[in-house]
């Protein structure tokens, strides 16, 4: 049977991202199968671009503007200075030729990454299954995530 | 050395590398032997590391003014 690795993604950030991104296609590659959980802000590199996302009541509608997402709009947990500084990683990446997030969600599913969204927070934060990208594999709690983690011999947050 | 094939990942960063050979590899036979040409430093201890956990054979890495010729030869 092949080894296991999970790994809960928590954080909203792009540099996060590409990390966990990166861990996971890594451990795919080397044959073992892989479980993202997006839980929290990491709900957020998940999110569909496109369109309004609805979410119901005053304080979760401003949640939601203000938390928007979608990889397109992932900052910089360092040096995002309103945007300056994600545009030119953005920049040196494109230089560098390093894969974008989007290209990175479309490797590991390639891969046969699982990726699996929070519904404890997506019900904190009011969003529904339709906020999220089709590349989603499945909509669950932390039960979902301990079965998995407990089989594996790799698990990270990050 | 001589290769059945030959897989271009010059220019391109971890973990691009490992999982273009992943893939690769998936087209060969056992026993076939694979050449990857890359010049990110960081294949000299990714693709053995690779190959332990795949179980997929190293045959040699070769050095030449920062490219790297890597050799793998497919699990029988």
């Amino acid at each position: 049977m092949a080894e296991k690795v999970t790994l809960v993604v928590f954080s909203g950030e792009m540099d996060k991202a590409l990390a966990a991104f990166n861990i996971a296609i890594g451990a795919a590659s080397m044959g073992m199968k892989v479980s993202m959980f997006f839980t929290f802000w990491g709900l957020n590199i998940i999110k569909r671009n496109e369109g309004p996302i609805k979410s119901r009541g005053l304080m979760r509608k401003m949640l939601n503007r203000m938390n928007r997402g979608g990889s397109h709009r992932l900052p910089l947990s360092k040096f995002h200075m309103l945007g300056l500084g994600k545009w030119m990683m953005g920049k040196l990446m494109q230089d560098a030729k390093f894969p974008s997030v989007d290209e990175l969600i479309a490797t590991a599913k390639e891969a046969g990454v699982k990726f699996i969204a929070c519904t404890n927070t997506m019900g904190v934060m009011g969003v529904s299954k339709e906020a999220f990208i089709p590349e989603v594999d499945s909509f669950g709690g932390v039960a979902a995530y301990l079965a998995e983690a407990k089989e594996s011999r790799v698990n990270l947050f990050v | 050395m001589k290769a059945d094939a030959t897989l271009d990942c010059i220019g391109l960063y971890c973990p691009m590398p490992i999982y273009n050979t992943a893939k690769k590899l998936k087209e060969l036979k056992p026993g076939q032997v694979l050449e990857v040409l890359a010049d990110d430093e960081g294949i000299k201890e990714d693709m053995p590391a690779w190959c332990r956990t795949t179980g997929n054979e190293l045959l040699g890495i070769e050095e030449d003014k920062g490219e790297y010729k890597v050799y793998v030869r497919k699990a029988r």
